[in-house]
């Protein structure tokens, strides 16, 4: 198949962004497609920032040049600016919009930007897609599917070369059956938000 | 488990790391060992989730699989499963075969039996290591027949072909990976698993005990499997010539990683170019390489690191009366440092070949954003050991410290981390600054640390009598590399009941006169300990005795038990900034409301901060959900 997406996945340690990288790889495969999955381990996983780089189709490894991302998904807002290098004019940039503090500005020194600042940086950039996933998440009944929700937005734009279906049954797939349902909801809200920013309905 | 089924030809999503664990299986491995270490770590997991597996179910896996003491038994232990005729593995990262680098040497003039791979994970970048040497460097250097994937799936492939290759020329292989092979998920091809072949017999040989004159028959001998070997390599699939556009006599020369950004660049470029991609790059292919030499008036070689094929290539050029223009690291072209992207080979091309770089030169944001490095986990007990110390040690004291979580404790607040070289080097190390300064010395090491290499210095410490105090931080497991099992626990890498050796037990055994225990969790004892060790004359070994807090969580997950949650009386609290500017757990922020309060999601209960607060504001949340 002749396509070709790249997609970084970013946020803090512990929010699930290797996870949703894992499972956008399968999905892939399910999907028959080629695909490179980069992630960090070690050192880089003690509450630090996290970036994962995910290709697909016909691409040969899995760094993003600087300014070819189709999408950048971010489970915290700061963490979607900081990489946004990787964005151009039409990157889709897909946020969360709940920050989390980091220790260095608890312990001064270090300043948490202003929000609203952030935002238009980004949009400055790039398409911005601003998404409340932690709410959506609580909702669907457990705020660890955040990045789940992350990857129902993702499905609502047109990037992927594989339908969303795809995506959430390679979701269910990897999830204990007992949490099956709250992974669906949270993919199908997370999906129903973006769908509406861009004028669809589902 | 996906990764152990037999189905020919399915197609399934793995991590660089995997995929060498899956390649040694199809290659019918017999035995695999380790010393954990970012980023070889997972070849060496998948291993023991095997193995752990099949204990559960009172099956046998097929292999026997061990994290040894450290990366010079874990060699060791491999050779003579090799001299046994078995197939083996061991794997490493880059920094791990400095230790076991004695072992290599004269392994390869005795060399292997049974297929042996050792895996030497680099790091370029450093990600996660306190150097970036080029371990292509060790095949040049004890004459190894080496490999490096370009990815998953070719590094799976290299290692169930690299067994027959290495018992083809009796040699054990070194397969070379960096990071970015290692952490990469590709789609993999299964291809049959291959049967082990169990117990194996070891042949007396009067020239497998090496002394000066078998050594002087095995050099020669060694070199003559090298000469072997460069006719293997000259047939290698691994070796190969990849035309992109038209014919050309531009060649492009690259190994491991750089040969995706190669291609992805010359297509991004259009440039019409041949890239000769080296899988088996040592012995390089010598024909294959002069003729690529012959057919091209410019070549470029793009290889991370150390520029070892671009001085072999202008070696080869010389010796043909090439005059052929050779690009690289040698015309400032490519650097020496760090690890490459489709960026850099695209900047480099573009100066070389005189075109536009089609790439956005790199922006960086324009609002200044906060740093966000990794931490000490909420309710990690070093951080109580360290608070601790701190308390109790004069002004000047030097923190020697080692290789593990601990060493976030360089960070503020705490930054107690004021030496370090390798595994190992905090205990030496404090002895030498014993001997060279009137400081005060407290070194620091973890517990699996302390086996690896942390003993030897300590006997050295208690014979020449240093004046130090060495900690051993003993959380009872190898915590940064994602809790492995150590000598100090009850069980192995097979999920087996194995003998634990208590760290006191041995300190004891050393001689080490003065040896306190204590439990980190209890500050003002702790600190009371540490003053008796700093006031004690002579070696002093402090072990710090509390489980990793992620290990307890996960405990109380299994055991039902809650998480307890803590909390600051605003009334109380005086904002001294104790909690957040001197113990510096990442569970404190300061609210909207200008008060210091704790993240209730992040705070991992250890009640720790309660001890610290000079004014008892902090308490357990009662009624807690």
């Amino acid at each position: 198949m002749n396509c070709k997406t790249s997609i970084i996945l970013t946020g803090v340690g512990g929010q699930g962004v290797i996870t949703a990288a894992n499972i956008l790889g399968k999905a892939a495969v399910r999907g028959k497609i080629n695909v490179y999955v980069s992630e960090v381990h070690g050192i880089a996983q003690r509450g630090g920032a996290v970036n994962c780089t995910v290709r697909i189709g016909d691409l040969s490894g899995p760094l993003i040049a600087t300014g070819t991302a189709d999408v950048i998904l971010s489970t915290e807002p700061v963490e979607a600016l900081r990489n946004i290098t990787y964005a151009s004019k039409k990157t889709k940039v897909i946020t969360d919009i709940n920050p989390v503090i980091p220790f260095t500005v608890a312990m001064g020194g270090e300043e948490y930007p202003n929000l609203d600042d952030v935002f238009k940086e980004i949009r400055s950039c790039a398409e911005l897609y601003k998404i409340d996933a932690s709410k959506i998440a609580k909702k669907s009944g457990a705020t660890i599917t955040k990045n789940i929700v992350m990857l129902g937005a993702l499905a609502a734009t047109d990037v992927l070369p594989f339908k969303s279906e795809i995506l959430l049954e390679t979701i269910l797939d990897n999830v204990p059956a007992k949490y099956k349902d709250i992974n669906k909801k949270a993919f199908e809200d997370g999906m129903e938000v973006i769908k509406k920013i861009l004028g669809f309905s589902l | 488990m996906e990764i152990t089924e037999d189905k020919v030809g399915k197609q399934i999503l793995l991590l660089g790391n995997e995929a060498i664990t899956r390649g040694a299986l199809e290659a019918g491995i017999d035995v695999a060992t380790t010393y954990p270490g970012t980023p070889s770590t997972e070849i060496a997991d998948t291993f023991s989730k095997i193995a752990k597996q099949a204990t559960k179910q009172n099956k046998d896996p097929g292999f026997y699989f061990e994290y040894s003491t450290n990366e010079k038994v874990a060699l060791e232990i491999s050779a003579a499963a090799s001299f046994c005729g078995l197939r083996t593995l061991t794997c490493m990262k880059h920094v791990g075969l400095n230790v076991a680098s004695d072992v290599l040497m004269t392994y390869l003039y005795v060399g292997c039996k049974g297929g042996h791979i050792i895996v030497s994970a680099d790091d370029p970048s450093c990600h996660s290591s306190q150097n970036e040497q080029d371990n292509r460097y060790f095949a040049l250097f004890g004459n190894a027949p080496m490999l490096e994937p370009t990815t998953p799936q070719e590094a799976k492939e290299m290692t169930r072909r690299g067994f027959d290759i290495s018992e083809e020329l009796q040699l054990p292989i070194l397969l070379r990976t960096t990071t970015r092979l290692n952490h990469t998920r590709g789609v993999i091809t299964l291809s049959k698993l291959q049967k082990p072949r169990g117990k194996g017999h070891f042949e007396k040989d009067p020239l497998l005990a090496l002394v000066p004159v078998s050594a002087r028959v095995k050099h020669p001998a060694l070199l003559k499997k090298m000469e072997q070997a460069k006719k293997i390599s000259e047939k290698s699939p691994f070796n190969t010539i990849l035309n992109i556009g038209k014919p050309t006599d531009i060649g492009i020369v690259a190994s491991g990683v750089s040969v995706n950004y190669v291609k992805e660049v010359a297509g991004v470029l259009k440039l019409d170019v041949k890239i000769l991609k080296l899988g088996m790059t040592h012995p390089i292919p010598r024909k294959m390489c002069e003729q690529f030499i012959k057919s091209c008036n410019t070549i470029v070689v793009v290889e991370e690191l150390e520029p070892i094929l671009e001085q072999q290539f202008k070696t080869l050029a010389y010796d043909i009366n090439s005059d052929v223009k050779i690009y690289g690291k040698s015309t400032d072209h490519f650097s020496r440092l760090y690890e490459y992207s489709p960026d850099i080979v695209a900047d480099a091309f573009s100066k070389i070949f005189k075109v536009k770089n089609p790439f956005q030169k790199p922006v960086q944001p324009k609002l200044k954003l906060p740093s966000r490095p990794p931490s000490l986990c909420p309710g990690c007990p070093h951080r109580a050991t360290y608070y601790a110390v701190k308390k109790a040690a004069p002004k000047g004291t030097v923190y020697p410290t080692d290789i593990g979580c601990y060493t976030l404790g360089k960070a503020p607040p705490l930054e107690i981390a004021d030496l370090l070289l390798c595994m190992g080097s905090n205990a030496g190390t404090a002895c030498g600054l014993a001997v060279s300064t009137d400081q005060k010395i407290v070194s620091f090491m973890g517990d699996s640390t302390f086996f690896h290499s942390g003993i030897p210095p300590i006997v050295d410490a208690v014979h020449h009598n240093h004046d130090v105090v060495i900690t051993v931080l003993d959380n009872r497991t190898t915590a940064m590399t994602g809790h492995q099992p150590h000598p100090g626990t009850e069980y192995d890498g097979m999920g087996r009941p194995a003998k634990l050796i208590n760290v006191e037990d041995v300190v004891k055994g050393l001689g080490v006169e003065h040896i306190e225990i204590v439990d980190p969790n209890n500050i003002k004892e702790t600190t009371a300990a540490f003053k008796r060790a700093l006031d004690f004359r002579g070696p002093a070994v402090v072990v710090s005795k509390s489980p990793c807090i992620l290990l307890e969580l996960q405990r109380k997950r299994k055991s039902g038990e809650e998480k307890s949650v803590y909390c600051i009386d605003q009334e109380k609290c005086n904002q001294c900034k104790t909690c957040i500017g001197r113990f510096g757990c990442p569970a404190f922020y300061y609210a909207e409301d200008g008060g210091i309060h704790i993240d209730e999601m992040q705070c991992n209960g250890c009640g720790n901060c309660v001890q610290i607060c000079p004014f008892d504001a902090i308490h357990k949340k009662e009624g807690n959900k």
